[in-house]
């Protein structure tokens, strides 16, 4: 896909045979200031996308613009469109809150509500959507484990969600995030506060949830990126806008990139 | 998947905004707002509902209304976010009600007084009830000029020595005067008051706008004291290490270093400590009692005040004396508001 | 590997030379000087007081007899502040029930709902109507308010009037402890919506970004997250309110009659505080009875204090240390 002007989003776009996540010619600016320019990507269903590149190339104002959270900042404007299941989230009508009932976020530094129990947490979800849900034992249990963290607090489902560890409280995020079924999870550098041990856990868990749903990562760390991630997209910026250099199968980015400014990232060369 | 882009050349692409609610949108809720307004203006004229407080919860009540019925197609999430939204705004607005009605009142009803014999004479020669071109408040307004005075000639140095004290020297009593002018900053004002008549008052047999200035001095203090403290505090220990190691003296360091940088946030204390008693009427009510004549001398018996003058006017009840408790009230309440934000502009200014 | 005995710390010693001293000298005067004028308030209260609560005991707090003696031992002085005790304390609490949801939502709207243009205005209206003195709010009270409290006075009287509270023996509705109440509830807004709306300015952001995340709307963010936040640290706002109700005089005094008697209905024109009763008193008091206002100025000054205590600890607790 080359580079396009695509500011023609009309309500008459072929409907994508494409089921999953995908975003054409987007921009993204805060104020006057142009913050990331005409990334077109796609993201197949059930997969693992790592978004990478050195900090301040707009990766997590990409993400942002995946679940239309991008708008609560002051000043922000976007341009281009994001599709899911074929159609534009950010067209008119469209109810935010549906939309990121359907593509969920998890955050860099675990924050479960802290005024909450482990159980109220994971149902906390549920709660602020008012969804209509009688099983709630089964959820928070299925939430858990799907999260790995069932065995080790499910005889404490009681206890306050700030007692557990770092990783621990991520999980925890991760299962608060599984329990509205979202189809995608956008995880924006989910590990960086954590340790190594629990880093490599929740990696596992990931691979794991990509059985079901589909995934996008942003992550500073390349080995991350290569142990995690099925497809990876490396943004860059020059001072300008962030933009996309390449995306690709982890594997061809990581051995054999098109674009020697990819070579050089993935070599360690700057970033 | 793969995709390769080259760099990107300059952008024709407009930003836009697709989130914010549409034209058609806002012009719906603002057309059901009026539509609300102007029926509760309906039912005030045909029903025993009366005044502008009748007409506010009709428009409220009928706000509500509204809003359930704009909201009845979509779930109950965004019903209870539209109704709660009505909800906190009229709280808000029924906060905010009081004090726009003092504002409008002490305006509207001051003014008239606000005549240049206001400023220049006093009432030693006018009944309260004569007409307004008669008369005036300028020995309120020099008597409580004097005991703010007094008063801050007191407080000051004693409440930076104590924010001294407990950022600098850190004594053994730190704690304990921590503690003291913390629960002191509480003090009702008639308490100390009181405190004051049954000390100064009584060993001087006088009400004077010295006692005045000491019951004021005495709530100032905490005030002065603790603003001080938080000043001072805000000086990055760097600062003093940065004088230490040049070899200076504790008293210097504290003079030459600390103290320069917080000059605009100690005169902000003191700002602070001034507006907070200019005000105050209980106290001066045992101390300075009040007196309608022009006076400068702070040990010889009852002074009058700008607070003491508007509680003995409004409490005379005539027209005209009401009158001069307004205008009393107004230049009271600009004079607060000048060092208000006298206060907060210094406040902004020191550089760390 | 040769094991290092850790040898025990030296001994570190400050000597001031003479300048410093004098500067330290002089710093802690002024400090000290503080301390004493300060605490003497409490000290010197009590002690003149001592002899009412030597003679009266608990009845002085519980009683209701404001009787100035004859002098000649014929009628006896009797003095007690239990009436003025439970006026302060009813019209303080009127005053916080009305205030604290208003002070939550002015908050809340300042915060998350004020368009942004007028965010900065409205909160410089905010700082300025907490510096108003509270004789103007009772200047206010009397020529512009009390016309409006008496109609729903009237209201509630004719609605609710079954309840033994809201219940009234004369038909007079303008100098009530609703009143008053209603009065110092716009005193105390001012300072529990500042620092309500300071406390929740400071919820973590990817906490709400996170109820967002999940598909809630604003106020769904608002009640999961920002109110239980904080819940301790408005609380003691509202606290700080009370305290400044508890001591006030001059609004009350110009709002209430003075009546010793006990009075729980808020709508009945009689009432008063310690405070007024102090303000009242006080010019024309024998010596005894100066003695029996000390004393009520004790216990007003004790109340308040434990309350500002409450109040401070409270919101030190809530805000996380820098």
């Amino acid at each position: 896909m080359t580079n396009t002007s695509s500011d023609t989003a009309t309500a008459t776009v072929e409907p994508s045979k494409f089921a999953g996540l995908e975003t054409r010619g987007v921009h993204a600016w805060f104020g006057k200031h142009h913050a990331l320019s005409n990334v077109s990507l796609k993201f197949p269903v059930r997969t693992v996308t790592g978004l990478i590149g050195p900090s301040g190339c707009g990766k997590s104002t990409f993400i942002r613009l995946l679940n239309r959270m991008h708008e609560f900042i002051p000043g922000a404007a976007m341009a281009g469109e994001v599709l899911h299941n074929g159609g534009d989230i950010y067209a008119p009508n469209v109810d935010a809150a549906e939309v990121r009932l359907k593509i969920g976020m998890v955050f860099q530094k675990p924050n479960p509500f802290p005024a909450m129990t482990i159980r109220e947490n994971v149902l906390s979800g549920i709660k602020l959507a008012h969804l209509k849900r009688s099983n709630h034992d089964e959820i928070v249990e299925m939430c858990l484990t799907r999260a790995g963290l069932w065995k080790e607090v499910k005889d404490r489902l009681d206890a306050s969600g700030g007692s557990l560890s770092g990783g621990q409280q991520q999980r925890l995020c991760i299962a608060r995030s599984l329990a509205v079924e979202p189809e995608v999870l956008l995880m924006d550098e989910p590990c960086s506060a954590l340790d190594p041990g629990s880093t490599l856990r929740i990696e596992e868990t990931i691979k794991e949830l990509a059985e079901k749903i589909t995934v996008v990562i942003v992550t500073h760390n390349m080995q991350q990126a290569s142990r995690v991630s099925d497809f990876c997209a490396f943004f860059l910026t020059e001072g300008g806008p962030g933009y996309l250099v390449e995306a690709d199968a982890t594997r061809k980015i990581f051995t054999n990139p098109a674009d020697s400014r990819t070579a050089d990232y993935v070599q360690g060369k700057f970033g | 998947m793969s995709t390769t882009t080259a760099v990107p050349s300059p952008s024709t692409v407009e930003p836009k905004t697709p989130w914010s609610t549409s034209r058609t949108s806002q012009v719906r809720v603002a057309g059901t707002l009026v539509l609300a307004a102007l029926a509760a203006v309906g039912v005030v004229q045909f029903t025993g509902v009366a005044g502008i407080d009748g007409w506010a919860v009709t428009f409220f009540g009928l706000s509500l209304v509204l809003a359930v019925i704009r909201t009845s197609r979509v779930g109950a999430k965004e019903r209870k976010d539209s109704l709660m939204k009505v909800i906190i705004t009229a709280a808000a607005v029924t906060a905010f009600a009081p004090w726009l009605s003092i504002f409008g009142s002490v305006l509207l009803k001051g003014y008239p007084g606000l005549r240049p014999n206001y400023f220049t004479q006093d009432m030693s020669l006018t009944v309260p009830d004569d007409f307004l071109e008669y008369g005036g408040a300028i020995h309120a307004i020099v008597g409580s000029f004097l005991m703010v005075i007094i008063a801050t000639v007191v407080t000051l140095p004693l409440g930076i020595l104590s924010g001294i004290y407990l950022t600098e020297v850190r004594g053994r009593l730190t704690l304990l005067v921590r503690f003291v002018v913390q629960s002191m900053s509480g003090v009702p004002s008639i308490v100390a008051g009181l405190f004051i008549y049954t000390t100064l008052v009584f060993a001087t047999n006088t009400y004077s706008a010295f006692a005045g200035a000491m019951a004021l001095a005495v709530l100032m203090l905490p005030t002065v004291a603790r603003t001080a403290e938080e000043v001072l505090k805000l000086v990055p220990e760097d600062l003093r290490s940065a004088g230490y190691a040049l070899g200076a003296r504790q008293w210097r360091t504290a003079f030459m270093v600390v103290i320069p940088t917080v000059r605009s946030g100690l005169t902000t204390a003191a700002i602070l400590g001034v507006a907070r008693v200019v005000g105050e009427t209980a106290p001066l009510l045992l101390t300075s009692l009040s007196n309608s004549s022009l006076k400068f001398n702070p040990f010889d018996g009852p002074i009058g005040s700008l607070p003491t003058y508007v509680f003995g006017y409004l409490q005379i009840g005539t027209e005209y004396a009401v009158a001069r408790a307004w205008t009393g009230s107004l230049v009271l309440l600009v004079i607060v508001f000048i060092l208000f934000t006298l206060a907060r502009r210094l406040g902004g200014k020191d550089k760390r | 590997m040769t094991t290092v005995e850790t040898p025990a710390p030296r001994e570190m010693t400050v000597i001031y030379n003479r300048e410093d001293k004098i500067f330290r000298g002089v710093v802690t005067g002024g400090a000290l000087t503080s301390l004493l004028v300060l605490g003497a308030i409490g000290i010197f209260l009590f002690l003149r007081g001592v002899e009412i609560f030597r003679d009266n005991g608990l009845r002085f707090i519980t009683g209701t007899n404001w009787t100035v003696g004859s002098g000649d031992g014929i009628i006896p002085d009797d003095f007690s502040i239990g009436a003025m005790l439970a006026g302060t304390v009813i019209v303080s609490l009127i005053a916080l029930i009305i205030a604290f949801p208003l002070a939550i939502g002015g908050a809340l709207y300042l915060e998350f709902y004020a368009p942004r243009s007028l965010r900065k205005p409205l909160v410089t209206m905010l700082d300025l109507a907490a510096s108003i003195p509270s004789l103007i709010f009772g200047l206010w009270g009397i020529q512009v308010f009390t016309s409006f409290g008496e109609r729903w006075a009237i209201l509630i009287n004719n609605w609710l009037g079954f309840i033994p509270i809201f219940d009234v023996q004369f038909e007079n509705f303008g100098r009530s402890p609703f009143i008053a109440g209603c009065v110092l509830g716009s005193l105390i807004i001012p300072i529990t919506t500042s620092v309500a709306r300071e406390v929740y300015s400071r919820t973590p952001r990817d906490l709400i970004d996170t109820c967002y995340a999940l598909g809630g709307t604003k106020w769904g963010a608002i009640r999961s997250v920002v109110i239980p936040y904080g819940k301790s640290g408005v609380i003691g706002g509202a606290m700080l309110g009370l305290g400044r109700a508890l001591g006030e005089t001059v609004a009350v005094y110009l709002l209430l009659n003075l009546v010793f008697r006990y009075n729980f209905r808020i709508l009945e024109s009689e009432g008063g505080n310690v405070a007024s009763l102090i303000a009242t008193k006080f010019g024309e008091a024998t010596d005894y009875e100066i003695k029996a206002l000390v004393a009520a100025g004790f216990v007003l000054f004790l109340l308040t204090l434990v309350v500002n205590m409450t109040a401070t600890t409270i919101v030190q607790r809530s805000t996380p240390r820098a």
